[in-house]
């Protein structure tokens, strides 16, 4: 099943990569702008390695631009975490730091994968994680620990969304490397974040769940969907 | 028009002409996205790895090169994609890095960050912001010259 684990993190990269996108023109500093242009462009270019190899696996003809758009809501395997909206540049930084610590732990795994082509991916895209978390790291310790407004912005970001880490560490069979066994890591760099950032933990550990299985996606992700995917969907022969 | 096969060596050579549209004072050789060059039967393969997975360039790099190699006679090429090993700043020749400063980029260091300004030279150098115009930079400025400048990312 390992054409279930590669959609999950293309899908996840995809997903993601779309949402930043659309800061595109909108972050509150041009170079705050450039960046979440660049991490976009870099999450893209992982869902092209993913999907590709999705695809290629699956041997039914589709490749990675059939996966992004011909696929509806339910056919989608990311996390509930990267679909949630952007909301203010606090929920899209806080995001992005929860995602980011999550991702570095897990591609970091893949790149001892015994598959050749799961470990090349792995081993490029932990390099452009290694930097988007390094980034998403100092922006959350900044604005947790700056003025009062962005601290009130940064702790209503982390309670809005902890009840989707649960996630992440949600493992089942269809995942390329055992996710719970990310969650001590993971754990290890958060509480060192949030205590430099003046941030607290939320209590309860309560977990959304349905994203990665594509059981039960939000209401969020048919809305990005249908703006992403309506130039090929109406003009399916539209080229660059 | 060629009939025989070019000698490697030529190849290579004529690859260190081809610039990185980006960057266009190194050529995609001294950047060190060229993997192999070797042929097959009477076709060219030639290994290419792109430097970001995102990267915009890599379509205009690959169009680059077989126009180059197309330009020398050679009418059969093969571009392969190769991303493990993947791309690291350590593969920027000594004199891609040179290019790199005389152009006002401040080229990679282990140690993260730029060495110097580009422009002034001086080794007071504060970062403004890890990413910058393309993917493989970040921006950076001089707080003698007060100049701003791209250093060139290390990965």
């Amino acid at each position: 099943m390992s054409v279930e684990g590669l959609l999950r993190l293309g899908d996840n990269t995809l997903v993601l990569g779309q949402r930043l996108s659309a800061w595109c023109g909108h972050a509150p500093a041009l170079e705050e702008d450039i960046a979440l242009a660049n991490i976009a462009l870099d999450l893209i270019g992982q869902t092209q390695l993913w999907l590709g190899l999705a695809a290629a696996r699956e041997g039914q003809g589709r490749d990675a631009d059939t996966l992004a758009f011909h696929r509806d809501a339910w056919d989608f395997r990311n996390l509930l975490l990267v679909e949630q909206p952007n909301r203010d540049f606090g929920v899209t930084m806080m995001r992005q730091f929860l995602f980011d610590t999550w991702h570095l732990a897990a591609l970091t795994a893949l790149t001892e994968h015994a598959d050749a082509d799961i470990s090349a991916i792995a081993q490029k895209a932990v390099k452009e994680v290694t930097y988007h978390r390094e980034r998403s790291t100092d922006t959350v310790i900044a604005l947790g620990d700056g003025t009062e407004e962005s601290h009130n912005r940064m702790q209503s970001a982390l309670d809005r969304l902890w009840p989707y880490v649960g996630e992440m560490f949600a493992s089942d069979d269809a995942d390329l490397t055992n996710m719970a066994a990310l969650r001590a890591p993971f754990d290890t760099h958060v509480t060192a974040t949030l205590a430099e950032a003046t941030l607290v933990r939320p209590d309860s550990d309560f977990a959304h769940m349905g994203g990665k299985t594509g059981v039960r996606h939000s209401e969020h992700l048919g809305h990005m969907l249908a703006t992403m995917q309506v130039l090929p969907r109406s003009y399916p022969d539209a080229k660059w | 028009m060629v009939t025989t096969r070019a000698s490697l060596d030529d190849v290579w050579g004529w690859l260190s002409e081809v610039p990185d549209p980006e960057n266009p004072v190194i050529s995609v050789v001294a950047l060190g996205i060229i993997r192999d060059v070797a042929w097959q039967g009477d076709t060219l393969q030639v290994t290419v790895t792109p430097t970001y997975s995102g990267c915009p360039a890599t379509a205009v790099i690959n169009m680059e090169i077989e126009a180059a190699l197309r330009a020398r006679g050679i009418e059969h090429i093969a571009l392969k994609r190769q991303i493990a090993p993947p791309w690291t700043t350590d593969w920027l020749s000594n004199a891609g890095r040179a290019k790199l400063e005389a152009y006002d980029i401040a080229p990679p260091r282990a140690a993260g960050g730029p060495a110097r300004c580009p422009h002034c030279k001086a080794d007071t150098v504060e970062r403004i912001s890890q990413f910058g115009s393309t993917p493989c930079k970040a921006q950076w400025r001089c707080t003698t010259c007060l100049e701003p400048f791209d250093y060139f990312k290390c990965i």
